[in-house]
């Protein structure tokens, strides 16, 4: 039983996936380690350093983001899995009969509005807005009259 | 020998190699072409910019005293098809420059990332004819070839594999340890969801149509007559006004999910220096844009194979034509064969034609906002689907329902109903006029800026 | 040993290697966060293993694909770093050992009053496909299906509003 059929007889039709996964993996991890192996290593500080347009990089570059990128992974996963309950009617609903076609196309329809009445609450709310609108009144975004800079001569910082 | 039965007998007494040949007709040609068609990116660019691009690497000249005759002198051009391979070497022979700041593991496992899932894409996809040989009722050699996997998911597969695109680029960014690096690999990935949303949701509208998650059969059905009319031209999806719909808004999800301009915010050079690529040298860089190029190429080919009547060269029914007239049987004939026996050059010139739209586009459109890409995934694209997702199902319950007539009535009434609503919801969520006053604007002086030059300014609403 | 035994060995035990991951990287939550997408993806295949592929893809595409991305931009947007993440220094072995041995004595106890029989009955022909999901859930399970639209609606709402600037 340990012999040539083993991953056949457990994967069945999947197995030929499994192994395109195998060679893409290692394609992949190939590519990545290569260039590893074969490049010369001249380490410099001022070359490992970060790369921020020549500016000495300032502070760490994890900081804290806009919620806005996590609402919008949050809207995705609920809408994707919205789409997900789909799939299984996706496949019967064509070839099923009357019964089942009008009787299942009324339950999805009603899931349907319900995921309409969502979309729009997000739209209406703003949700998914980017642009929001400036919190300081713009008069206070007027600069302000800029005096000529008095030097005191002699005096370098 | 016969290939055919060659390749059956292989299935029956060691399926595990038959699926190595599989994957390995699949791998090769991808590993081979995307060199080929990042020289064709180059070279189709410059064209379209009025310029000269990649066209020496490879063109030898052959001095006047080279023993064969008819070589010397003699300039050899390759217009440059060698200048991606040179590209390679030297990118693998590249020092690897190591940033300090970085995250060690998840630097290294990025790259990976992003270009595994891209080889894995195509399991399902079908490069030629799994129906029967012209004429016959005998399947062909080639499906026993193509999918590497022909399983009941399907679609479903590529829109899972497709999703696991996004770690890539987001552990790239985050990895790096640099500003724009992080930023870019953010709005990749929230850029690479909210377009996966749409294209899930076309994706639906064809497998509701069809009835089936296979991509072969999505193929098979498009063999059949237009519209059920016309019995001498192939029922392409693109044809239809729901397949139109749908692939409208996967092509759109397509580019935004490749990355590729005018989507390219992740990548935007001017503002996020390389975006989450910034800190990756030699290979480790050039693996993201193999991934990049790799998955462009296998998405064309799922547009295609969805949309576009898959391994078919035009949407003609050549045996059907040779059936209705025998007097010419002998051309159609000879083209449904051709069709038949060539399905896999058809296919890649429709994947390369597919590429090469993407980039026509490049040369073309300017990049969006961000803004603008949020409100046109969310707000147009996704609603478009699902109004088209419930436009296919109604017209499908009507037709069982009332025939024909029945279906395209609904299909009719439902496009209104749901395009009156949509402009409905649209008017109803506008945005008034700006809430502050329009901008002023100072002058250096400090003086108020004439009234002339403000009204330009004034934000129309 | 069967051929199953040797996949699900090697299966389980990769995405068991995963889920210790998750738990060994508690410092770096990134790391972490990979390991889980692996553990996921393994999952997966174990559901590809028991014939429910339906169920295998979903698993791949809703967990690995979009609810570990959001975990990722958790991470991300809260800026969780080593530094941050509380760190126990003393360490309580005693009450971990016992947490483990209670652990096994439960997975044992199931293990050895496991009555397998329905299970090494074949399944039937469509199992675990689309088609056969498809059949029950719009007509049988229609309800658990409506109810599963409504709170999917409130995730919606909800998270909106905790998400809102000024809710």
């Amino acid at each position: 039983m340990l012999g040539r059929g083993i991953f056949q007889a457990v994967f069945g039709e999947f197995l030929p996936i499994l192994l395109l996964m195998l060679v893409a993996a290692v394609v992949a991890g190939a590519m990545v380690t290569l260039s590893w192996v074969l490049g010369p290593k001249k380490d410099t500080p001022y070359k490992s350093s970060t790369y921020e347009c020549g500016v000495t990089p300032v502070g760490n570059a994890i900081e804290r983001f806009p919620i806005k990128f996590y609402l919008v992974a949050i809207l995705f996963v609920l809408f994707d899995i919205e789409v997900v309950f789909l799939w299984s009617w996706i496949t019967v609903f064509k070839g099923a009969t009357i019964q089942y076609q009008v009787f299942s196309g009324v339950a999805v329809g009603i899931y349907l509005v319900l995921w309409i009445i969502g979309d729009a609450y997000v739209i209406k709310v703003g949700a998914l807005e980017w642009d929001e609108e400036p919190q300081v009144a713009p008069e206070k975004l007027l600069p302000t009259p800029v005096e000529a800079p008095t030097i005191a001569a002699g005096s370098h910082s | 020998m016969d290939v055919g039965h060659w390749l059956e007998g292989l299935g029956q007494s060691n399926p595990v190699a038959l699926a190595a040949i599989r994957v390995v007709l699949l791998v090769l040609p991808i590993l081979v072409l995307v060199p080929g068609l990042i020289w064709l990116e180059r070279r189709l660019l410059s064209w379209m910019q009025d310029r000269i691009g990649p066209n020496r690497t490879g063109t030898v000249t052959f001095p006047s005293n080279f023993p064969l005759k008819f070589l010397a002198g003699k300039k050899v051009r390759t217009f440059g098809l060698l200048q991606p391979i040179a590209d390679g070497v030297k990118l693998f022979l590249k020092e690897d420059v190591t940033p300090s700041a970085i995250d060690k593991l998840v630097y290294f496992l990025a790259p990976f990332l992003a270009l595994f899932p891209a080889f894995a894409l195509g399991a399902t996809l079908p490069w030629a004819s799994t129906g029967f040989m012209p004429f016959t009722s005998i399947p062909g050699p080639y499906s026993l070839l193509t999918p590497v996997a022909n399983v009941e998911i399907g679609i479903l597969y590529v829109l899972a594999i497709s999703s696991l695109g996004a770690y890539g680029l987001v552990l790239a960014g985050y990895a790096s340890n640099n500003k724009y690096s992080l930023m870019g690999g953010i709005r990749a990935s929230a850029q690479l969801i909210s377009y996966e949303l749409g294209m899930g949701v076309s994706l639906a509208c064809v497998a509701l149509a069809t009835g089936s998650l296979k991509m072969p059969d999505m193929v098979m059905q498009q063999e059949a007559a237009l519209w059920g009319v016309a019995e001498h031209i192939q029922n392409w999806f693109v044809f239809t006004p729901w397949g139109l719909v749908s692939a409208i808004v996967f092509l759109i999800c397509l580019v935004a999910e490749t990355n590729r301009a005018p989507f390219d915010l992740p990548e935007a050079e001017n503002e996020l220096i390389a975006g989450y690529h910034t800190e990756y040298s030699s290979m480790k860089f050039a693996v993201f844009f193999m991934g990049e190029y790799a998955a462009m190429f296998l998405l064309s080919g799922v547009f295609a194979a969805v949309f576009l009547g898959g391994y078919n060269l035009v949407p003609v029914r050549w045996e059907h034509l040779a059936d209705t007239y025998p007097a010419m049987a002998g051309f159609y004939g000879a083209m449904a064969k051709l069709n038949y026996w060539l399905g896999p050059l058809w296919f890649l010139g429709k994947c390369a034609g597919g590429v090469a739209f993407f980039i026509w586009l490049r040369a073309t459109l300017p990049r969006l906002r961000y803004d603008q890409l949020m409100s046109l995934g969310w707000k147009t694209l996704l609603p478009l689907a699902v109004a088209n997702f419930i436009v296919v199902a109604l017209y499908i319950v009507f037709t069982s329902l009332y025939g024909p007539a029945g279906g395209w009535g609904a299909w009719g009434g439902a496009t209104l109903v749901l395009v009156l609503l949509y402009l409905n919801i649209a008017a109803a969520t506008r945005k008034g006029p700006l809430a502050s006053p329009p901008r002023r604007i100072a002058l250096v002086d400090g003086t108020e800026a004439p009234a002339s030059l403000r009204e330009r300014e004034q934000v129309k609403t | 040993m069967t051929a199953n035994q040797v996949a699900f060995l090697l299966v389980g035990g990769l995405a068991a290697l995963g889920a210790t991951g998750v738990v060994a990287c508690g410092e770096k939550p990134v790391r972490s966060a990979l390991c889980l997408v692996l553990n996921f993806f393994l999952l997966g295949v174990l559901y590809f293993m028991l014939g429910a592929e339906l169920l295998g893809i979903i698993q791949v595409m809703v967990y690995a694909g979009a609810i570990m991305v959001l975990f990722l931009f958790v991470v991300m947007v809260l800026a969780l770093q080593s530094q941050e993440a509380p760190r126990h220094k003393e360490r309580r072995w005693p009450l971990a050992i016992v947490g483990a041995i209670a652990l096994a004595a439960t997975v044992a106890s199931v293990i050895v009053t496991f009555d397998p029989s329905p299970f090494s009955q074949p399944v039937g022909d469509g199992y675990g496909k689309p088609q056969a999901i498809g059949a029950y859930l719009f007509t049988e399970y229609a309800l658990p299906f409506e109810v599963a639209s409504v709170l999917l609606l409130v995730g919606i709402v909800g998270s909106v509003l905790l998400a809102r600037r000024n809710a």
